[in-house]
């Protein structure tokens, strides 16, 4: 996904005019950006783009009012308070505009703290494509975390290209464990396992 | 029965309410922000306590199919905490947020001047943010505060039309409701207002511009009582109608006020009461 891909999608959108004028006002103050940001949900509505289900307009909105932001040379410092004075859903539009913006590594610390959360949504987002920049450690809690809480593994960026030895035994010590209770192991966490087992054999 | 509490402190309760105000029909509460018990003596205090009411209070509430919006203030008690003072630096940028609908609870705690200077200047947030106040009138000599509070909302310019001034008793709804403000009652086990206590309100006054809330929070109440109160309505002879103007469609039309009020995911009740749903979006 790309900012052009975001901006195609909104085409026609009956609050263009205001994302236009939302972009220009923070390349123009970036310090706008954080009221521009919390209202672009409700300006833009919160329907799916179309043919990009994991967008809605106003996540799509934000992540431009991002991009915007992204010209500053304190860039990170920025974003990342965009972050941590968002609420739920503006956090989650952080989170997956991530890749696109040009921070490399920088925003890391932004995944460890969502993962540190309890909200599903959050967790989920925080194993997207920027998700490569987390550590392998992190990565396994992260995708052991999901299973925890029922959060289905389709959300996790490269699952099975990153999965390794180190994630099969936790996800094995884990279906032990459930199994012992008389408790279920979420469907795709076995696959998981199975896959990885089956490749080590 | 749906009921809309327009005036619970969830922080403070179990997850288990939650579990039980979903069964006993709440399907949308709005929590103020207040104190804890223990004082706070920073503004990070407040931070993360305004961003659990942006993000884990709605999130918890919504396992059990319960909508949560919030109210955002510095309350009187604590602003008289020079430390605290700088809080009010930090609420506007919360007033922006989606699932913010008002400012509040705001009002007196001891009438200090202090109070007088951040309740007005919060009056005035509510003005420029677009955004109706929820106002608590105060425990000890609470029909001079009233008097008092109604004075200060008069001054501020505001429509009191979007006021709400809460916790209030047989002794202090006429005032209230003279003044053209919206009436809060906060049934409790024993204290400020009981069930039966207000059905005899309503049969005097009637449900128009009436809020009923629970106001529970880590003291002794009650955060079903709102239930029971509708009940105690409709044994009184008051009809299904009268109990969904008071425990549904009047907080709806106060707290809508703002636009952000977001009840789309809330299941419609059986029946045919209109006016049930606010849409998203607006300003």
């Amino acid at each position: 996904m790309t900012p052009d891909d975001l901006r195609a999608g909104l085409l026609g959108h009956p609050k263009w005019d205001w994302l236009v004028a939302a972009e220009a006002h923070v390349r123009a103050d970036p310090d706008a950006v954080a009221t521009l940001f919390a209202r672009a949900e409700r300006t833009l509505g919160r329907d799916p783009l179309p043919g990009r289900p994991q967008w809605t307009s106003g996540r799509a909105g934000r992540a431009l009012l991002l991009v915007a932001l992204a010209r500053t040379p304190d860039r990170v410092d920025r974003i990342t308070t965009v972050y941590t004075q968002g609420d739920t859903a503006e956090r989650i539009a952080v989170l997956q505009a991530l890749p696109m913006l040009p921070i490399g590594a920088a925003a890391a610390p932004l995944l460890h703290d969502a993962l540190r959360t309890n909200d599903a949504r959050l967790v989920a987002a925080a194993l997207g494509p920027y998700a490569a920049h987390l550590d392998q450690p992190s990565w396994r809690q992260g995708v052991v975390k999901c299973v925890f809480m029922g959060i289905p593994l389709d959300a996790v960026d490269r699952l099975d290209e990153r999965a390794d030895a180190g994630l099969a035994a936790m996800l094995a010590a884990l279906a032990e464990e459930r199994t012992a209770a008389g408790r279920a192991v979420p469907d795709d966490a076995l696959a998981l396992l199975h896959r990885l087992t089956e490749s080590a054999s | 029965m749906r009921v809309f509490d327009p005036h619970i402190h969830m922080t403070s309760r179990t997850t288990d309410d939650y579990r039980n105000m979903a069964a006993a029909g709440v399907r949308a509460v709005l929590e103020p922000a207040f104190w804890l018990g223990q004082p706070r003596t920073n503004p990070g205090s407040f931070a993360d306590y305004f961003d659990s009411l942006i993000g884990w209070e709605p999130y918890r509430a919504a396992q059990f199919g319960i909508r949560h919006h919030s109210a955002i203030s510095l309350n009187p008690k604590e602003a008289n905490d020079p430390r605290c003072r700088a809080v009010l630096d930090l609420i506007p940028r919360y007033l922006d947020k989606d699932g913010v609908v008002a400012v509040g609870e705001i009002g007196y705690d001891s009438m200090t001047p202090v109070e007088d200077t951040v309740f007005a200047a919060q009056l005035a947030l509510a003005r420029s943010y677009g955004l109706p106040a929820l106002v608590h009138t105060p425990h000890r000599d609470k029909a001079v505060g009233t008097k008092r509070t109604l004075d200060v909302v008069a001054e501020s310019g505001i429509d009191p039309g979007w006021v709400l001034v809460d916790h209030l008793n047989e002794v202090t709804v006429r005032q209230v409701r003279d003044s053209g403000c919206w009436t809060g009652f906060s049934i409790y086990p024993e204290t400020k207002m009981s069930p039966d206590r207000m059905v005899a309100i309503l049969k005097e006054y009637g449900p128009e511009r009436v809020l009923v809330n629970s106001a529970a929070d880590w003291g002794h109440s009650d955060p079903l009582l709102t239930v029971v109160t509708g009940n105690a309505m409709l044994a009184a002879g008051f009809s299904e109608d009268d109990v969904d103007l008071v425990l549904w469609r009047n907080p709806v039309e106060f707290y809508g006020q703002s636009g952000k009020l977001d009840l789309s995911d809330v299941p419609k009740p059986e029946g045919t009461f209109a006016g049930s749903s606010i849409a998203r979006g607006g300003s």
